[in-house]
């Protein structure tokens, strides 16, 4: 269900937790369905004894498309126009993944409502792991 | 990443790429539900774009024949030495959609480089970052997606808390 500009105000949040207690077998799925075969993220002897991390760790991608799950849960399918982040920590096997997004302005261009959006995803620890900004079509 | 890489958007290839991120949304699997709704028919996730490695003959990070491959196999890397050092990790990543991907899209990926520019940091030392721009047209020529990555090479592993 789309959202719609009347309901929506700067400040509003909308948050879900992404993953839960994040699996060594997700990374392997997510390696096999985008193709980065990275060793860092599914092979803990080379990631520990070559690479010196204390074990394979998350694609910054996955924590992305974990983050762009909750986005498309809360604007609506085929709603986003823009979507970016940066990655500041790494993602562990373990680790629960909470992604929110807050609304930052509300605008119309060329006839078209948009939201645009603050985004950020954080560990159990309140650590943040991805942050960002996204702009969504809505409805008005 | 080749400079130019044709990419077909599968329903199948579609439907894992959700799974891997645990999105149970039928939008992306069911045909019949995506048809009654806003977008008429299956689309791709919004990061699907970075899957288009998978369709890059050349791709450093997918083990090749007659290539060795650095992770493990009988040692803990395949590569002599020296062994690699810790590679690049992804620092940043932005998509602009232009209209989202769909089944039966027959993509093209062109990339160009972007910026370059070091940083020094506390827990890694000195930062080299490499920008990429990748631009998707679909089969009517039309741009559809535009993707920027930045990719940083560390010079030494991320010290942890």
């Amino acid at each position: 269900m789309a959202l719609n500009m009347s309901d929506l105000k700067p400040g509003d949040e909308h948050s879900e937790v992404v993953i839960d207690n994040l699996s060594r077998t997700q990374l392997v799925m997510y390696s096999g369905a985008s193709g980065d075969y990275n060793p860092l993220h599914t092979d803990d002897v080379y990631t520990k004894e070559v690479a010196g991390y204390p074990g394979v760790f998350a694609h910054g991608m996955l924590t992305m498309g974990l983050t762009g799950k909750m986005l498309t849960n809360y604007v609506g399918d085929g709603r986003l126009t823009k979507f970016g982040v940066r990655f500041t920590n790494q993602v562990w096997p373990g680790d629960t993944l909470t992604s929110t997004a807050t609304v930052t302005d509300l605008r119309v261009e060329d006839g078209q409502a948009l939201v645009d959006l603050e985004v950020k995803t954080t560990n159990q620890e309140g650590s943040t792991v991805v942050s960002g900004y996204a702009t969504a079509k809505i409805d008005s | 990443m080749a400079d130019e890489v044709k990419m077909p958007v599968e329903g199948s290839h579609i439907m894992m790429f959700a799974r891997s991120l645990l999105d149970d949304n039928p939008i992306y699997s069911d045909a019949d539900y995506a048809a009654k709704s806003e977008t008429g028919s299956i689309i791709a996730p919004p990061t699907f774009g970075r899957a288009v490695s998978q369709f890059d003959p050349d791709y450093h990070l997918r083990p090749r024949n007659g290539e060795k491959w650095f992770g493990s196999g009988k040692n803990p890397t395949g590569l002599d030495e020296p062994a690699p050092s810790t590679g690049g990790l992804h620092a940043e990543q932005h998509y602009e959609y232009h209209r989202h991907l769909k089944p039966g899209d027959q993509l093209t990926m062109t990339s160009k480089p972007g910026n370059t520019w070091e940083k020094q940091s506390k827990r890694a030392g000195l930062l080299k970052f490499t920008e990429t721009i990748f631009e998707f047209h679909d089969q009517n020529g039309e741009l559809v997606l535009t993707m920027r990555g930045v990719g940083v090479k560390t010079e030494k592993p991320v010290e942890q808390d």
